[in-house]
């Protein structure tokens, strides 16, 4: 049964303004099935306000390593986070 | 280099950081999460009989309204956690054969039968209440995808065992053929509620690598204690009593004595032996059986659907 019905992951904004964010995974047959599967599983009590539906399989991922070396060009590029800054603290505003 | 993942897995749960699906992980820690998760998912499918045998027969709207609310959300708990299992690979439509084929266990609970509705106050009251507290540590089991399934879990548990002690409340203000009644259900649920918590530590063959791996937060024991103790003051404030002569206040403990269930009787449900085993096993394999058809209809459906949509593109 699982063979046949495809993996859907799950995607749901809580509220406006907010991100979509994954909540899990469910099987269906088709799309629309899926959108309404999740809205039973996923959102029982008012959790959404919109759900997204995903092809497991449509899925790219990056590495799940923490000490991949594809995040490494962030690691050291301090100068990229305002404390790296020395501003004297009578400065206002900044 | 397995050497070396070992030892980065090691490091990642010592430091209570949370295993991900395609991070490497032991065989063996695979292995018990797959059979752990899929027993909890199997018991939430299977705890959707007892109580669902009083949901055209309760006693209002009201009742009747919360009641498949309940058994709504178990069957939404079974799923969170089947969809937790394929993270590591199982497969759903296996491990639903592997239960109707008796290959794999479920909570022993669910093979006691529910005589009465005061029966659907005391399951919620004291058998989640024991879930709750099997449940609330494992929100921070090692496994990512087990503790997010059993957040979700807890945060639905807590409706459960509130709806179940208001209607055990409703019905000790009730008649004294009601008040009985809600004594009788406690006295039969009370020990196979202890017994939720599996056999006594020197007993439990998984714990120990299971707490080496911060699957498992506490052990059977402490968790039988802790419910306990919890579980006394709201039974005084319900005006009912645990059939138990041993249990009572040790103040130099600061913990309730208690005597302990009949292990025999425990061993011998999980061996297939309690009362309603055979027919929760032959109900489920009934039920999905029985929807064979529609999975199949459903997977045609929209096979037909795909062809015809590009055949227009």
């Amino acid at each position: 049964m699982s063979t046949s019905w495809p993996l859907w992951e799950v995607f749901v904004r809580g509220k406006r303004g907010l991100n979509h964010v994954h909540v899990g995974s469910l099987h269906a047959p088709d799309a629309e099935m899926a959108v309404r599967n999740a809205r039973d599983v996923y959102t029982r009590r008012n959790e959404g306000v919109s759900i997204w539906v995903v092809p497991a399989e449509a899925i790219t991922a990056s590495s799940p390593d923490e000490k991949d070396p594809f995040f490494e060009p962030s690691g050291d590029k301090v100068y990229r986070h305002p404390t790296f800054y020395a501003i004297p603290e009578d400065v206002p505003h900044l | 280099m397995v050497d070396d993942l070992a030892a980065r897995f090691e490091h990642t749960v010592a430091s209570e950081a949370r295993i991900e699906p395609r991070d490497w992980m032991p065989d063996g820690y695979r292995r018990t999460l797959i059979r752990q998760i899929a027993q909890h998912a199997h018991s939430e499918i299977i705890g959707m009989q007892p109580e669902g045998n009083w949901i055209s027969r309760a006693p209002s709207l009201r009742r009747k309204a919360i009641l498949l609310a309940k058994v709504q959300d178990e069957a939404g708990h079974g799923l969170y956690l089947y969809a937790a299992t394929e993270t590591l690979g199982a497969d759903r439509g296996e491990l639903t054969e592997k239960l109707i084929d008796g290959k794999q266990k479920y909570s022993s609970i669910f093979n006691y039968p529910t005589l009465t509705f005061a029966d659907m106050g005391v399951i919620g009251w004291l058998v989640d209440g024991a879930a709750i507290c099997n449940q609330v540590p494992l929100c921070r089991t090692s496994y990512g995808p087990y503790a997010r399934a059993m957040i979700r879990i807890c945060k639905e548990e807590s409706f459960h065992q509130r709806q179940g002690y208001e209607l055990l409340m409703t019905m000790m203000r009730g008649t004294q053929a009601q008040r009985d009644m809600v004594q009788d259900a406690v006295d039969r649920w009370w020990w196979p509620s202890l017994m939720m918590f599996g056999p006594p530590d020197e007993e439990s063959s998984n714990t120990e690598q299971s707490m080496a791996w911060r699957i498992k937060r506490n052990t059977n024991d402490e968790l039988r204690q802790k419910y306990v103790d919890m579980s006394m003051p709201q039974a005084a404030k319900l005006g009912v009593t645990f059939p138990d002569p041993e249990l009572k206040w040790n103040p130099e403990r600061g913990h309730h004595d208690f005597g302990q269930p009949d292990w025999e009787e425990f061993w011998q449900v999980v061996g297939g032996h309690g009362p309603c085993n055979s027919q929760r096993v032959a109900h489920r394999r009934k039920a999905h059986e029985d929807g064979a058809w529609v999975r199949e209809a459903a997977a045609a459906h929209a096979a037909k659907a795909r062809r015809s949509q590009e055949g227009v593109a």
